[in-house]
């Protein structure tokens, strides 16, 4: 009692927790098993794989249809990739699944030289992107966007909500090379219709038009962005959202397109802001000839400590009302 | 080669091996010989393995190199591709006047492997990638209810490696017994002799539940009859410790204190060639 009396606003890291979910929006429970277990039905040739994180990133939907063609590689990311690899070469299309921490900083080598550099139809999926755990560093993906969009070849698709995992899954099946697919796991929220939804990997997605600003986002920041244009609306901003969920390939014609339209340019990202999206977006409209102020929200180039969720995000100013900011040309 | 019956020959003509262990070191010494330096000593001391490997226990057809049911041979350490090259020239793949290139520009016999090369399974070189690559190899042959095997050579050095272990394990634990390691002891890596012991090497595989032989590795009637235990299928995969000596078959090779990376000037590869050869009638 004494202890809660001196931190009464006290709240308590989720650490692991599964739901993704902050605002009201519907949500879909595990997208990305739903849509690989649909896959293994239609596909012989699909397996699963992980790497002690079967119940934390999704796939469980798929082993209970499938387990025969399940593999559980238990702590071993390396092997997990690798074993990958091999199935690849004898002819399935392996989904790896682990957390996005092991499968970029730990498994590197195994994701370039194993994999891309065979051009091996290997899709890794993985959990707890950026600030989505606040179990700390150790397993906060801050940087592997940036980390992965080097390896040649290794399409990186960071999805926005339910509906698009599911599409993503889909459109990563049938590329032909390996893909990095960032994961937002148990109820995730559906920000797009899934009604006549179509994916490209490579291809942005215009969800809105506006002039005084644009803000070009990827991931989870993009439902944010779309509140965050309603918001300004609302006071008289006109804003726009573009949403980028491959960044990689990157599709460097809609981002100059887009901000050619607008006054200014804000990019959104679950990711340190070097690296990743806002260097992506400021390499493309330098080469564009596109010259707009380009203010950059996402996370600082620092390890971040354990904490709750909701607090971690607003500390580091990546919820709705930093945008809003933003787009009022305060941040 | 009737791929599907799967079945390799009962017995061995050793002489006929022999000779292709020893047509695969002249192949070698001439590859060696254009850039003046290459990673012989290792070519050498594996020469017997390959030699029993592709002319006797692989179930492979030199004519249809991507066969669904062909055996694998994985070459973990890619910096032995000169070992590769001479196999896959001796089976037919390359032609002789080929091997010249190694190491060259735009040649396909690169210095560590690439699987764009006609015969290569997948890219060595990266240390730690053979074996993790040979169990999801396995895992996908098995589930497609494939009797072929996967054969992956790997290095006591690159048993340093972490993630020949990650791989070590989950063999036993998915009891893959179309796999077999072949495990080229040596006793070398870059900076000179292991730098980092790895005996009791056996023993480490049989506690990972693999089943172990331990044997002369440049011994062709050893290799041959460790290559026939291990086609028994008892739910675990295999392990063949081969203990070799670099730069074997040729004595001024194999008595040099550094053998990891060869270098000699010109002139000195027809002593070697004349050297290999004498060997070679010494010992029939």
């Amino acid at each position: 009692m004494a202890e809660a009396a001196r931190h009464p606003e006290r709240v308590f890291t989720r650490a692991m927790g599964r739901d993704e979910a902050t605002g009201s929006r519907p949500t879909v429970d595990a997208p990305f098993g739903l849509a690989l277990a649909a896959l293994g039905a239609e596909r012989s040739d699909i397996v699963g794989l992980t790497a002690d994180l079967g119940k934390y990133t999704d796939i469980l939907p798929f082993r209970d249809a499938f387990p025969d063609r399940f593999f559980n590689m238990g702590m071993a990311e390396q092997n997990l990739i690798a074993a990958a690899a091999g199935l690849a070469r004898t002819g399935f299309t392996p989904f790896a699944t682990t957390y996005g921490v092991f499968a970029s900083r730990r498994a590197y080598d195994f994701v370039a030289i194993a994999c891309a550099h065979s051009n091996l139809p290997v899709k890794i999926v993985a959990g707890l992107p950026g600030l989505t755990t606040g179990y700390g560093g150790t397993h906060q993906a801050i940087e592997d966007t940036g980390l992965m969009r080097l390896i040649p070849g290794l399409a990186v698709i960071d999805p926005c909500d339910a509906t698009e995992i599911q599409a993503a899954t889909r459109a990563a099946a049938a590329h032909p090379g390996p893909v990095y697919m960032r994961l937002l796991r148990g109820k995730v929220p559906v920000v797009f219709e899934p009604e006549g939804f179509e994916f490209e990997i490579g291809k942005a997605r215009l969800v809105r038009e506006g002039g005084d600003v644009g803000f070009i986002s990827t991931g989870f920041m993009t439902e944010r962005a779309i509140d965050a244009a309603a918001a300004l609306e609302a006071k008289g901003i006109s804003a726009g959202v573009l949403h980028v969920p491959s960044l990689k390939p990157f599709d460097a014609e809609a981002a100059v397109d887009f901000a050619g339209k607008v006054k200014r340019v804000v990019t959104a990202e679950n990711h340190v802001v070097s690296g990743g999206l806002a260097s992506l977006v400021a390499e493309a409209l330098f080469e564009g000839g596109v010259s707009k102020r380009l203010t950059r929200i996402g996370l600082p180039d620092r390890y971040i400590e354990c904490g709750a969720v909701p607090t971690l995000q607003k500390r580091y100013r990546i919820t709705t009302e930093d945008l809003v900011a933003a787009g009022e040309g305060r941040a | 080669m009737a791929l599907s019956t799967n079945h390799p020959p009962e017995t061995a003509d050793l002489a006929a091996l022999k000779a292709h262990a020893q047509a695969m070191r002249r192949h070698m010494l001439v590859m060696a010989r254009g850039p003046g330096q290459g990673y012989v000593g290792q070519g050498l001391g594996i020469a017997d393995t390959l030699a029993a490997i592709y002319f006797h226990e692989l179930r492979w057809d030199p004519a249809d190199l991507h066969a669904e049911d062909r055996d694998r041979f994985l070459l973990s350490t890619g910096h032995y591709s000169i070992a590769l090259w001479a196999a896959l020239a001796e089976a037919g793949i390359f032609a002789p006047e080929e091997l010249t290139s190694y190491g060259a520009d735009d040649s396909r016999l690169d210095m560590s492997t690439i699987d764009t090369t006609p015969g290569v399974e997948m890219i060595g070189g990266s240390l730690g990638h053979g074996l993790g690559q040979a169990i999801g190899m396995a895992l996908g042959l098995r589930t497609k209810g494939s009797t072929a095997r996967i054969f992956c050579e790997l290095s006591d050095g690159e048993m340093q490696e972490g993630s020949t272990w990650e791989a070590a394990m989950s063999g036993s634990h998915f009891g893959l017994d179309n796999l077999v390691a072949l495990i080229d002891c040596n006793g070398i890596q870059a900076d000179g002799a292991l730098v980092l012991d790895m005996e009791p090497v056996a023993d480490k595989w049989r506690a990972f539940g693999w089943a172990t032989q331990e044997i002369d590795g440049n011994d062709m009637a050893a290799v041959v009859e460790a290559l026939h235990r291990a086609r028994a299928r008892a739910g675990k995969p295999h392990a063949i410790v081969l203990r070799t000596k670099p730069g074997f078959g040729i004595p001024t090779l194999m008595a040099r204190e550094k053998a990891h990376f060869i270098r000699v000037d010109g002139g000195e590869w027809d002593q070697l060639m004349v050297e290999l050869e004498t060997e070679a009638a010494k010992h029939g």
